[in-house]
């Protein structure tokens, strides 16, 4: 009930409701072309195209769950990807152990990896993957879990700016190497793959597929609704007061460094469903996931999309994306020097991303605040008379 | 909650009475406020404040002069928990050591602060500046469910009218004047409701209108609140007619009324010599 009181607070800004039906209204549309259009029609997409747009929309969570920490508490989280990455391993270990004796050795309990590693015992961490309900609760448990032990350590003292940036950094380049061992028990090198069924359904399934894009899209309206209501609250407010002048808030009475670690676990946490639900339609994680660029991408598409505006960064991912796709085909070799120009240029002429031109065009632009040589230095009286 | 009076007092409240000019003994700690002794910090080597005593009563205004580097921001860092003495007692109410709090703890237990710079929330509305200074819950988790309501935008609205700002409720704070800034964080100071102000060169920078009425506002305000000003301009201090204490590389060099303050020799060299 409080609850719903506080995601209608969400749906304050029509832009956010109007957003949230768009994405629903893909996430019905696209299985629908796919599944009940015949393939002759030029309407139709094509089933390889199904979990590509589905990724697409993971991206696009994961975007939004960098924009609540950059975008409005101004924590420039180069590490990201560490909480994607592990909500998709958690999702992949549930997966993996779903695959049961269909495996190449037959193993009811050990996946393959481990049996060609010679392990003879499940590890203890990889106890209660076999449960679905138990792995959902992981995807959000571990990424928060660590994020909140991140966090707890890093505002307590008072650590920010580029600082914080190389520590995020230092995060997820860490978990790359650990991730990348053997021993670490999470299929090394190769990550997790293979996967059959998910609740017993096959995965290659057209319905499947389909489900799982509905889903996907489903979870990034609700997030997006989530994030609106966090931000559209006094908390948000408290929020952005830290982001602009953080020691201010302290001499007000509040502590900065709760009130960023929020804001923080609930992103760690959204990235890491937008991690657990790309998992399944990718068909694959590995440590390649940790990697560095891949956090400092989705930095590049939250700036293309429109910091701080919640719905340009996820508009953002599934542009850049789309773009990659497409240059990938043509142009392979040039596509970082394309995306590093293309931050380049959003960074120098729109700072307010797509979603900031999109605003100027139909004439709602922001108050921003001006320089400070624009603002008029007039007496109190007079300022106040003039109007 | 205690009431702004927009009315402007016949007389601003002078001090009860008295305290001891240097090292005063612990049993006099009972009725003040705000109470350093023996305070020295240094910064590479450097006294920025060297042996301060400083005590204010329930209820006092006090300006606070003194030249540049003399240690008067350096106090108020000492004061809020922004700063930790080397040496030195810090007690507020009487029995509270500030040097064991940080700042939102000593934010919350009644002393706020403004700052040389105005440092108000620029991006957010007037209003809001406000409200996110209101006295109160100071949680997140809380802030997600409040609901705006009657009594916090009565208060908004009582304190807009007494800064001035009534018009530019819902304009960004970034677009308001140097002087209006000044306005707006003091405001945000008397929605905390704090048992001590301090208020750091409020009229730096202020038109001479401004810097009058920023004398009116402070009056008001310490009719029922005690205040601690810092501030250069002589005028603005005179204007305030409080007791004065100046400051001097990081030692009380005089106190007393501004008459005495500036008739000192210590001070006239101070103030000549610089
Ligand atoms: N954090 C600090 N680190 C180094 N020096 C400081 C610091 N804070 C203050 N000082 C020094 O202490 C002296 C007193 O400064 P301040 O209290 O700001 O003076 P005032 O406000 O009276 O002009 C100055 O010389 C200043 O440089
Ligand atoms: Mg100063």
């Amino acid at each position: 009930m409080i609850l719903g009181r506080f995601l209608a607070g969400g749906l304050k800004s029509p832009v956010i409701l109007i957003s949230m039906l768009v994405i629903l209204g893909i996430g019905v549309l696209v299985p629908v072309l796919n599944l009940a259009v015949p393939p002759s029609s030029p309407f139709h997409v094509a089933d390889h195209l199904v979990p590509l747009y589905g990724k697409y929309l993971c991206y696009g969570m994961a975007a939004l769950a960098l924009d609540l920490v950059w975008g409005y508490c101004g924590i420039l989280s180069l590490g990201h990807g560490a909480f994607f990455a592990l909500g998709g391993y958690a999702m992949g270990m549930h997966l993996m152990r779903e695959i049961g004796t269909r495996g190449v050795y037959g193993d009811p309990i050990l996946p393959d990896f481990m049996v060609f590693l010679n392990w003879k015992e499940l590890p203890w961490f990889w106890y209660g993957f076999d449960s679905f309900l138990f792995a959902c609760l992981m995807v959000m448990l571990v990424p928060g879990l660590l994020a909140f032990i991140f966090g707890w350590f890093a505002f307590r003292s008072r650590v920010t700016g580029v600082y914080l940036s190389i520590i995020t950094q230092a995060m997820t380049y860490a978990l790359l190497l650990a991730f990348f061992r053997n021993d670490m028990g999470f299929g090394g090198n190769n990550g997790l793959t293979d996967f059959k069924d998910v609740l017993g359904y096959d995965l290659q399934s057209g319905q499947v597929r389909s489900a799982l894009f509905f889903l996907t899209a489903f979870f990034l309206a609700l997030n997006l609704l989530i994030a609106a209501a966090i931000t559209g609250s006094k908390y948000g407010k408290i929020l952005r007061a830290v982001r602009d002048a953080e020691a201010r808030t302290r001499f007000l009475g509040y502590r900065p460094e709760n009130i960023k670690l929020f804001a923080w676990v609930v992103s760690a946490v959204m990235a890491g469903i937008a991690g657990a639900l790309y998992v399944p339609q990718v068909g694959i994680i590995n440590p390649g996931e940790f990697a560095p660029a891949n956090s400092i991408e989705m930095v590049v598409w939250t700036a293309v999309g429109g910091r701080g505006t919640l719905v340009g960064p996820i508009g953002g991912a599934v542009l850049v994306n789309a773009a990659k796709s497409w240059f990938t085909g043509v142009l392979p070799e040039y596509w970082l020097f394309a995306l590093g120009g293309l931050f380049i240029l959003t960074t120098l002429f729109l700072p307010e991303g797509v979603a900031g031109l999109i605003r100027k065009a139909f004439g709602r632009r922001a108050k921003a605040p001006k320089g400070k040589d624009e603002e008029t230095d007039q007496p109190v009286a007079d300022a106040t008379a003039g109007e | 909650m205690t009431e702004i009076p927009v009315k402007i007092p016949a007389e601003p409240k002078s001090a009860p009475k008295a305290p001891p000019k240097h090292a005063p003994v612990p049993s006099a700690r009972k009725d003040t406020l705000l109470y350093l002794d023996g305070v020295s910090r240094s910064f590479d080597g450097f006294k920025a404040i060297n042996e301060l005593s400083f005590v204010l009563m329930k209820g006092e205004m006090r300006a606070i002069i003194g030249p540049n580097g003399a240690g008067k921001t350096t106090m108020m860092d000492i004061i809020t928990g922004k700063t930790r003495p080397d040496k030195g007692d810090v007690f507020f109410m009487g029995d509270v050591d500030l040097t064991k709090h940080d700042e939102p703890t000593i934010a919350q237990m009644g002393i706020g602060r403004k700052f040389q710079k105005p440092t108000v929330f620029e991006t957010q509305t007037v209003a809001d500046n406000l409200l996110l200074s209101l006295k109160g819950e100071r949680r997140g988790i809380p802030a997600l469910f409040y609901r705006s309501n009657k009594p916090d935008r009565q208060r908004i609205d009582e304190i807009l009218e007494v800064i001035r700002l009534e018009r530019r409720r819902n304009e960004l704070a970034a677009f308001l004047s140097h002087g209006q800034k000044q306005w707006l964080e003091i405001g945000m100071l008397l929605a905390q409701d704090p048992k001590l102000l301090l208020v750091d060169e409020p009229v730096a920078g202020m038109t001479d209108a401004e810097t009058e009425e920023t004398a009116r506002l402070l009056r008001d305000i310490a009719v029922d609140h005690s205040v601690v000003v810092v501030e250069h301009d002589m005028g603005f201090v005179r204007d305030l007619g409080v007791k004065v204490t100046c400051l001097h590389e990081g030692h009380v060099l005089s106190e007393g009324s501004l008459d005495h303050v500036s008739a000192d020799p210590q001070v006239i060299e101070v103030y000549l010599g610089r």
